[in-house]
């Protein structure tokens, strides 16, 4: 972590940029939140450890309006969120200097089987150790770094930063999981269990919007739940099934621009596993048109937003249901 | 608030017998916004427009809705009957309660009570209507023919004699296409290259005619009256202006071991080659899969002997831009594969032969040169086979469920010229149906039974067997003895199945034409516009659109040359006003509408923008409003809901769905 202010004090001081975009320390040590640091002082609440998964690419969306660059640590999955926002001419590469920080997976402290956490310890930068220990109310408790890994971490896309100016660290694998597992298991359910499954998740939403406005793939200057051009605004849901609407809009409008970094199930305060939307058109997007990785090359043209002659016919889409 | 009427047309009894029109123009007036609703027997006649006319200048409308046929057939006519009576255009809704309604429901009831749903959506819509001015485009006087075989050369010609530029896009090295490779034609037995010969040359000729052979197109932009056409250029190899056609670098090749194309790959060619003797131009290509120089770097020897010093072999493909203001399609047609039909034998035997392998064998150029002689072992045939309908009007997924349409009338000239020239060699013909409609056609297949004794047998050919004495076993059944058939034959010609030339798919897409599910481009409409795509501006000749014959082939040719004429003759074109506009204050710049535009109408600005008070530079999407064409890829491709259509907003679109919910 000394390494990352130090180099940010660095740049800072040679006016190479005129701020800093990290991670501060929040209430607690797992509270940590998105930040811009101006000066060398500011850098003293700078933290990077397990607890560092907000994405920051997105914030570059605004800092790229403003004077000077912008310093910004992008972990490995970042860098796709931040490649997929330079296509869509939302943030300007000419503005960030980009820090690719090595990244061991990342925590999430409802992974933590624990009641009455006062610290967790061992979820530090460089080194995460191999177990974290917990103190709580009731006494310490020891759990595995990697019980503790949020879901998206199971699936990393790779130890490898797509874009960056300089890295700094290293990488672990964390790969562990089936990244579509868990949404074949869905695709094998009869249409009423899938209907069951969608409403016991959905029906928890309180509509905080906080999936949305974390998602760096929406970064619209006006989102369609917002704007009073579409009755879509302020809808009140008035049946079960409208309930389900805002998420089935917001996948569909995310759809092939989606990188799958996983911030919208982080940030859900319901739980909810949003991301399974996002990764049934990514599983279907790679099943009919042949892989594809949202964020990974800066020139490839989106399957769904490309015309090939070798695409597949609507007729097999209609036909997958 | 709109002043809105509906009109609910009878169409004689074409929609009053299904649908209660009484009841649907009282269901009309309950709608809000409808001052004025009636009923009439022929909307569209003179009297009925009138009507209308009457109602707009009365009851003051701002808007109309017609609950009639289908808009493709009569949006026009209502269009222009509610701007002769000083109402915007595009202010008037068709609701389809014929086609969609009428005709596909035999209870009134519900008939009835889904045209008031259609009506009801037709209503929602224009009141969101607003008034559009359509702009005006230029014609570019040139036409793009797609195919050089006959069907392509006679459009071309036909337009060019009325005075208009047109170019020839031919992928192999000379025109001429199928007919060329043919020796005789029905039903009057003439030489097919003596026919086509002139024809190819007065195209070659025609001041107005420009031709691209080994040439394919590439990519096709814009709309009717202003395409533009990518197209790229082979490289022969050869230089065009200087070669002499002597064809001496043909003799010296030492690579001669290519299957001719031409000849169906019943001999070789050499790597150097024009595909046959009345080439238009006469200058030969480098096949560069198959030149020693091009595989191994050493050899030259076209270049040593060339007296005209034309080989060239540093040419590269160049792709030239052309603008159009309409495009013929005349891609033609190959037979299908015979892949899936093991039990003809076809690959396993030399003498198992499709038609127009049989052709090539019959013409004096071919690899025979015209003797009818087994390939396998250069013997005269005593006993020839004919199999009809292979691929053809097939219920299964390994042929074509049309007929082919020329197969009956092409074996009977087979069956004719055989034992005309060879008459101690026998003629049998497995048939289905014998399908002879054409003038001078079933008199020409009863020559063949009655007047040169070929047998025709009823029944199909479940196999045939190579023996092993080279003959072979034919077995089928002859339906009208009701017994099985066993038959030795030395030849076995079969009618295989013609399919629209794999590469129509491709020009399809580019050309935003459709087709259908045999790959046969479709057209407007099948009855009143059958030589028109239903895209504007391209039109369709010869085999390309459906099975045909070289008479009506020719006959198509011309008429699409009288709609390209039709087209060229017009300075200027009305555009469709109902194009892409994008929202400055909710674009993002994501660039995503421009990436999806076919039409290439979409460009970014930088502009100031004053979004609520907040100025800043943004980058916006602009559309180009004469390149647009109306498709709406790019709305629903807007993460946004920046991009909407005029005349098919989301909003309007939305309220149809609404009103029939409702």
């Amino acid at each position: 972590m000394q390494r990352l202010i130090d180099r940010a004090k660095e740049l800072l001081g040679s006016g190479e940029v005129a701020r800093v975009l990290g991670w501060r320390k929040g209430e607690n040590s797992w509270d940590v939140e998105p930040a811009f640091f101006a000066s060398a002082e500011e850098l003293d609440g700078f933290v990077y450890d397990g607890f560092c998964g907000a994405n920051l690419s997105k914030y570059m969306i605004e800092a790229s309006k403003l004077e000077g660059k912008t310093l910004v640590f992008l972990k490995p999955c970042d860098t796709y969120s931040f490649n997929q926002l330079i296509k869509e001419h939302r943030v300007d590469r000419d503005k960030a200097y980009i820090v690719g920080v090595g990244c061991k997976g990342k925590l999430k402290i409802e992974n933590i089987p624990a009641k009455g956490i006062l610290s967790v310890e061992g979820a530090g930068y460089p080194d995460a150790a191999e177990m974290l220990t917990v103190k709580t109310l009731y006494g310490d408790v020891q759990v595995a770094y990697k019980d503790a890994m949020l879901e998206r971490c199971h699936v990393c896309k790779g130890k490898d930063h797509m874009i960056f100016d300089e890295q700094i660290g290293e990488s672990a694998d964390t790969l562990d999981g089936d990244r579509f597992a868990q949404v074949a298991a869905i695709e094998a359910m009869s249409p009423e269990e899938k209907f069951a499954f969608f409403q016991a998740e959905l029906s928890k939403c309180i509509r905080c919007n906080a999936c949305r406005n974390v998602c760096p793939a929406c970064s619209c200057r006006k989102c369609v739940f917002d704007s009073n051009k579409f009755d879509s605004a302020q809808k009140a849901n008035t049946t079960s099934f409208e309930e389900k609407m805002f998420h089935i809009i917001r996948a569909f409008h995310v759809a092939g621009r989606c990188t799958d970094c996983g911030e919208c199930s982080r940030v859900c305060p319901q739980g909810i596993p949003l991301h399974l939307f996002n990764r049934k058109f990514i599983k279907d997007i790679n099943e009919l048109y042949g892989e594809f990785q949202a964020g990974a090359d800066i020139d490839a043209r989106g399957p769904l937003t490309d015309f090939r002659q070798d695409d597949c016919e609507p007729s097999i889409v209609g036909k997958r249901g | 608030m709109q002043r809105i009427g509906v009109f609910v047309c009878h169409c004689g009894s074409n929609i009053a017998a299904t649908v209660d029109v009484k009841k649907v123009v009282e269901m009309a007036l309950k709608e809000q916004g409808v001052v004025h609703a009636e009923d009439y027997p022929y909307m569209c006649s003179e009297a009925g427009q009138s009507r209308i006319g009457e109602a707009i200048a009365q009851k003051k409308l701002t808007g109309i809705v017609v609950c009639s046929c289908s808009p493709r057939m009569h949006e026009a006519t209502f269009r222009k009957a509610a701007e002769r009576y000083g109402l915007n255009p595009y202010m008037v809704e068709i609701a389809n309660i014929r086609e969609h309604c009428s005709w596909i429901h035999k209870d009134m009831e519900e008939a009835t009570e889904k045209a008031t749903i259609l009506m009801r959506a037709a209503v929602a819509k224009v009141h969101l209507n607003a008034p559009l001015q359509a702009g005006e485009s230029k014609v570019t006087k040139r036409a793009l023919v797609i195919g050089g075989g006959i069907a392509g050369i006679q459009t071309a010609i036909d337009i060019a004699d009325a005075g208009y530029k047109v170019d020839i896009v031919e992928k192999t090295p000379s025109i001429g296409g199928r007919m060329s490779q043919l020796d005789k034609t029905f039903p009057t037995l003439d030489c097919s290259a003596c026919i086509l010969t002139p024809k190819m040359v007065e195209a070659a000729a025609h001041e107005n005619i420009t031709i691209h052979t080994y040439s394919e197109v590439e990519k096709v932009s814009g709309f009717v009256g202003n395409f533009t056409v990518d197209i790229r250029k082979k490289a022969r190899m050869v230089d065009i202006d200087k070669c002499t056609g002597c064809g001496v670098c043909q003799e010296k090749c030492p690579s001669k071991k290519t299957p001719n194309e031409f000849n169906r790959g019943l001999n070789n060619r050499s790597a150097i080659y024009t595909p046959f003797a009345q080439a238009i131009p006469n200058v030969p290509v480098i096949d560069t899969d198959a030149c020693i120089k091009f595989k191994t770097g050493k050899c030259g020897v076209c270049q040593k002997v060339c007296q005209a010093g034309a080989i060239d072999y540093t040419q590269k493909d160049e792709i030239i831009t052309e603008n159009y203001g309409a495009i013929v399609v005349a891609t033609g047609f190959d037979t299908i594969k015979l892949d899936q039909y093991g039990e003809y034998a076809y690959g396993q035997s030399k003498d198992v032969i499709t038609s127009l392998e049989l052709e090539r064998v019959m013409n004096a150029a071919g690899p025979t040169k015209g003797h009818l002689e087994r390939l396998s072992d250069g013997k005269a045939p005593k006993e020839i086979v004919f199999i009809q309908c292979v691929g053809s009007r097939c219920s299964d997924d390994r042929g074509k469920p049309y007929c082919s349409k020329i197969c009956c009338m092409y074996t009977a000239k087979h069956a004719m010229l055989i034992r005309d020239k060879y008459p101690d060699t026998n003629v049998t013909v497995f048939y289905i149906d014998v399908r002879t409609p054409g003038k001078n056609f079933d008199e020409f297949y009863r020559r063949a039974v009655e007047d040169y004794g070929v047998n025709y047998i009823k029944g199909q050919v479940g196999k045939v067997i190579p023996q092993p004495d080279g003959s072979l076993l034919v077995q089928g059944v002859d339906l009208l003895d009701q017994k099985r058939i066993m038959k030795k034959a030395d030849m076995v010609v079969l009618a295989t199945a013609i399919e629209p030339n794999p590469d129509v798919r491709k020009i399809a897409t580019m050309l935003t034409a459709s087709i259908d599910t045999n790959n046969f481009l479709t057209e407007a409409h099948p009855k009143l516009r059958p030589v028109e795509s239903p895209t504007a501006g391209v039109f369709l000749s010869g085999v390309c659109q459906g099975p045909k014959d070289i008479p009506e082939t020719v006959a198509q040719a011309g008429a699409a040359a009288v709609k390209v004429i039709g087209l060229l003759a017009k300075d200027k074109l009305k555009t469709n006003p109902c194009t892409a506009k994008s929202d400055e204050l909710l674009c993002n710049g994501c660039s995503t509408c421009a990436n999806v535009c076919p039409y290439g109408a979409i460009t970014y600005e930088t502009k100031l923008i004053n979004d609520h008070g907040i100025r800043e530079d943004r980058r916006v999407a602009v559309v180009n409003s004469a390149l647009c064409q109306g498709c709406g890829a790019c709305t629903v491709a807007c993460p946004s809901g920046a991009m909407d259509l005029q005349g098919f907003s989301n909003r309007q679109i939305l309220a149809e769905v609404d009103a029939i919910c409702r």
